[in-house]
């Protein structure tokens, strides 16, 4: 091959690969779906799970009326954070017991393409979750949490902590303490997300000045941006064999 | 086994002098006026304070560089300096837990520093337990500098996030915080004692890293014999 066929040939690649890369996320995300509505066991497990431990919140803090209104925020995302690693850990754990990773690495696309689809199925599943909380809590509890602001936090929380958790959780079910490793590995990281969360959250519900709610949100988004960022660039050392 | 290096030896020594000598100079420097004899706890709180984080910077300016080269080598380097670093972090804690309990009154506030202090104490921990649980070296070469990647970022984020809130953490140096608490100025003589103290802890952890590296470059010996021997 001449040197301008093998330019031309390898510029043809790349204008395939660009298609091709969301393509690819799309098929791991439409895969994982898929998976999941066939046998509901992540979703299932995580809603569950949340539900649970509204309910021991209201044991654990007595939830009265005086009471909610400072704690609401923090409950509802000291829940996500716990449904979360279920969840991250189980998604990652199905991957690699089946061998399915292995599967997905053969694949002739970008390894960062497995990582943004892994991000999104996480991220829906997720979210359906969250979904479902919000208006059981709202009931349960009678305050309203459907707010658009709350909504919003609600999904760059997610997007931070998720886009963390899959990169963490492909490492920690590679190793020999992978049922216990995720949570440890990812909550003192995680901090921040958490914080700005609960913050911005508590700010809408209490119709907090905006000044006051902008510093956490602008922080959730630095923070989504930095990581996704970040695991972007390492995944493949995450993965590779 | 090769004899250790000369060099190290003296500054085996040499970080033995200095530390007795910080330890004469704190206990010999000016009692401070309304906080006494528990003041002291400073001169090694900053020392060690300073040196932990550098070590932790170091751990992940090596985890990018073993990430690009995949040279074990960095590796070796990046547990050597997370390992110390755990090590006078913890130390940086307790001592300041010391001095807080008079001059705050209690042993323990959640202010962004001591926050931060303990949620990077926890990462590092979970640093080890990541390794721990991972058998071929190469993967826990990479998997040890992922992490140690994302939480070097995520411990100084972590310190902006709680700085939303406020502070009584006093800032000796170079800060003026009206709402610190337990704050002073410091004499000629305290000066001397406190960057004597920075110095003598730069130099003992240079020496623990450096005995730290040998061990390891040890240890990775003799899994070699280890592996020639099972062959």
């Amino acid at each position: 091959m001449d040197k301008a066929t093998e330019i031309r040939s390898a510029a043809g690649d790349r204008v395939l690969h660009k298609g091709n890369f969301l393509k690819a996320v799309w098929a791991v995300v439409w895969k994982d779906l898929q998976a999941e509505f066939r046998s509901r066991e992540l979703f299932s497990a995580m809603l569950v799970f949340s539900l649970l431990i509204i309910l021991i919140f209201n044991f654990a803090l007595e939830l009265d009326v005086k009471t909610r209104q400072s704690v609401t925020a923090g409950v509802l995302w000291a829940t996500f954070a716990f449904a979360g690693t279920l969840g991250l850990n189980r998604s990652m754990a199905i991957e690699k017991d089946r061998g399915c990773l292995d599967g997905l690495l053969l694949a002739p696309v970008d390894r960062s393409a497995i990582y943004f689809g892994k991000v999104i199925s996480n991220l829906a599943f997720m979210l359906i979750v969250e979904l479902i909380v919000l208006p059981v809590y709202s009931v349960l509890y009678s305050v309203n949490l459907f707010q658009p602001g709350l909504l919003l936090v609600i999904l760059l929380g997610s997007i931070g902590y998720v886009g963390v958790g899959t990169l963490l959780s492909t490492m920690s079910v590679q190793t020999r303490t992978r049922d216990i490793l995720l949570p440890i590995l990812l909550f003192p990281v995680v901090i921040p997300v958490l914080l700005a969360a609960v913050k911005a959250s508590s700010g809408f519900l209490a119709n907090a000045d905006w000044e006051e709610i902008i510093l956490p949100l602008n922080l959730l988004i630095a923070y989504d941006v930095i990581f996704i960022a970040l695991a972007f660039m390492v995944f493949d050392s995450v993965v590779e064999e | 086994m090769q004899p250790k290096p000369l060099a190290l030896r003296i500054l085996d020594i040499v970080a033995l002098i200095v530390l007795g000598i910080a330890t004469y100079m704190a206990l010999n420097a000016p009692t401070e006026r309304v906080m006494g004899e528990v003041q002291k706890v400073f001169y090694f709180h900053i020392g060690t304070a300073w040196t932990a984080l550098l070590g932790f910077i170091l751990a992940a300016v090596f985890s990018v560089v073993y990430l690009v080269t995949k040279d074990l080598k960095w590796d070796r380097l990046q547990v050597a300096a997370i390992e110390v670093s755990l090590v006078f972090f913890l130390i940086t804690i307790v001592l300041g837990s010391i001095w807080a309990r008079p001059a705050w009154n209690t042993w323990w506030t959640w202010d962004p520093r001591l926050t931060t202090a303990a949620v990077t104490e926890l990462i590092y921990v979970a640093y080890f337990m990541l390794r721990q649980g991972i058998d071929d070296p190469d993967r826990r070469a990479r998997f040890g500098a992922v992490y140690a990647l994302v939480g070097g970022l995520s411990a100084p984020i972590t310190f902006f996030a709680i700085r939303l809130f406020r502070t009584i953490h006093p800032v000796v140096i170079g800060g003026t915080n009206p709402e610190a608490d337990g704050g002073f100025s410091m004499t000629a003589d305290m000066r001397t004692a406190f960057f004597f103290g920075l110095f003598a802890f730069t130099i003992i952890f240079i020496d623990l890293f450096w005995n730290r590296i040998r061990l390891g470059d040890l240890q990775e010996k003799v899994e070699q014999l280890k592996l020639k021997v099972s062959m």
